[in-house]
């Protein structure tokens, strides 16, 4: 395959889809699925799926369409066009069945500041129906593993950027979900702090099988192992592993291949390499 | 592998669940209550300036004739405050709307929006706990009321407590209503010059509609429309022990059809999808 025959929208090859198990049920599909603003066009055909115990990046520069996307699989939004499913269970028809399965970690940050960082936990845990005894077992469970049990008592608003993202990831792993969601969340962290949170929800997958969509326009916090979805202007452009789509492209890296098959140069996109 | 991944959960929630989110709602809006003093200390000054300057200043100026539920002549004080309770209710939904507003600009809003549990649930969990903390605030009010010679019957305190919860829930849903219409938190002002200000004047919180009447026939039926007379009346006729169907009627419909227009507003398929993202996301 050549550069210009990289797969689009709607003519992904069907060998590209997934590399796992076929009779495995995927952690999430998403089927055809378009959305409008009025008349801007924000999601086009868009088709991709994510296998459970599976780290995919979702790539894409700053208005590409990955929030749109993140809050229709969340359905802060109506789906207006095609199908969403997280384990088989359809977001428009089963939206309980498929949300208890889902953690999600938004872009903009979604905590309490006023309450502490327990009382962030046990209020999330309330809104699955966790009892609270359980849930004070639960949130000292998911601490530990971050590394926050010593600030339990502490507001919100005292923790560090990458602490609150920690604990953001911890709260959507309260309800212990198979499918978790984050949208670019390592942005305004430092460097320390993104390589913490990324080594941490990489643990996850591999350890608690925890298929992971990472939605970024970071290129180093993509590993050649991963799956990539490429989402340009409401559209995918390739998706497959990271070594596949840098080879179609007959670039060097991934930041090139994308670079070419966005028409981007450095000097008119936002993507950081 | 040292697996915490639920295996497959029965379809639907329990009761104790739905309890359980109850709850927890009602939890962090006491806590947020309680967090925010200067919000519980304003929502009792306001009412009290009325009770104890505006009413003082013009019981010479208007007269109150006897009018249900009141058996004898009462002095202006008397009259004003069921209308200031449920100014303290208007007050308090619209500030549960405020804040709603505000966790949606801050993202607060999307924790409750993906919860599993029904939206219509979450929602009318979320209007439960506006109510009752309405409610205290209320009884705070009454007793300091009481300091000041606004003694009702004693079984009025309990009987006014249900018509309490039903305007509460009333005024609660419409603000709901109101902020799934609000997009930036800096609109809000609009709320209290186009909403608060009117259904409280134009109401019989502060006169009897009879004294309306007689000034401008065309202000009585704004009034007698305005679904903030009937909350006024349910609550002054609870707060003597008795029952006004007519008011108890209008509170209930308008509760039911405001918080089916906020579960209508806040559904993704319909309301709360025409809006984009929020700023800078896309």
């Amino acid at each position: 395959m050549t550069a210009t025959d990289a797969p689009i929208a709607g003519q992904i090859p069907p060998d590209s889809r997934r590399r796992s198990d076929p009779a495995e049920m995927p952690a999430l599909s998403i089927d055809g699925v378009s959305h409008c603003y009025g008349a801007r066009r924000a999601l086009i055909d868009i088709n991709f799926a994510v296998a459970p115990a599976s780290f995919t990046a979702l790539l894409g520069l700053n208005g590409a369409g990955k929030s749109t996307l993140f809050s229709l699989v969340t359905r802060l939004f109506g789906i207006q066009a095609g199908r969403i499913a997280i384990f088989g269970h359809d977001i428009g028809l089963a939206p309980g069945e498929a949300l208890r399965l889902l953690g999600v970690v938004f872009q903009p940050r979604t905590l309490d500041l006023d309450l502490s960082v327990t009382q962030n936990l046990l209020y999330h845990a309330a809104l699955h129906g966790i009892d609270r005894h359980e849930a004070r077992l639960r949130a000292g469970e998911v601490l530990a593993r971050i590394g926050l049990a010593d600030r339990a008592g502490s507001k919100v608003r005292d923790l560090s950027g990458g602490q609150m993202r920690r604990l953001e990831i911890a709260r959507a792993l309260l309800h212990r979900p198979r499918l978790l969601l984050l949208d670019e969340a390592t942005v305004g962290l430092d460097v320390k702090a993104r390589a913490d949170i990324l080594h941490h929800v990489r643990r996850l997958v591999t350890e608690q099988g925890i298929g992971v969509l990472w939605a970024t326009h970071l290129f180093d916090e993509i590993a050649p192992s991963d799956d990539v979805v490429i989402l340009h202007q409401g559209r995918i452009l390739a998706q497959g592993e990271v070594v596949r789509i840098v080879a179609d492209a007959k670039a060097r890296d991934l930041y090139s291949a994308f670079m070419h098959l966005t028409g981007t140069t450095p000097e008119s996109g936002s993507a950081v390499p | 592998m040292n697996s915490v991944i639920a295996k497959d959960q029965p379809a639907g929630f329990s009761f104790a669940q739905y309890l359980t989110c109850l709850n927890g709602i009602v939890w962090r809006e006491g806590l947020r209550f309680v967090h925010q003093r200067e919000r519980f200390i304003s929502a009792l000054v306001r009412p009290l300036v009325w009770l104890f300057i505006f009413a003082a200043g013009f019981r010479q100026v208007l007269g109150i004739s006897i009018i249900p539920p009141y058996e004898t002549y009462i002095l202006y004080e008397v009259y004003i405050t069921p209308g200031l309770m449920a100014m303290i209710q208007l007050f308090n939904g619209m500030q549960s709307s405020l804040s709603m507003v505000y966790d949606r600009e801050m993202g607060n809003m999307r924790t409750l929006l993906v919860s599993p549990m029904p939206r219509w649930y979450l929602l009318f969990c979320k209007l439960l706990a506006g109510t009752a903390v309405s409610v205290l605030q209320v009884y705070a009010f009454l007793l300091i009321a009481w300091f000041w010679d606004i003694e009702p019957p004693p079984i009025g305190y309990l009987t006014v407590l249900p018509a309490l919860v039903l305007s509460g829930l009333m005024l609660g849903a419409l603000g709901m209503l109101i902020s799934s219409s609000i997009r930036q938190l800096e609109n809000f002002a609009g709320v209290m010059n186009f909403v608060i200000f009117p259904m409280f004047f134009a109401s019989s919180a502060l006169y009897p509609l009879w004294r309306v009447q007689e000034g401008s026939p065309m202000l009585y039926y704004v009034c007698l429309f305005n679904p903030f007379t009937h909350a006024v009346e349910l609550i002054r006729f609870a707060l003597y022990g008795q029952m006004n169907w007519t008011s108890l009627a209008v509170v209930s419909s308008c509760t039911a059809i405001f918080m089916f227009g906020a579960v209508f507003a806040y559904d993704p398929s319909r309301g709360f999808s025409r809006r984009g993202p929020a700023g800078g996301e896309t």
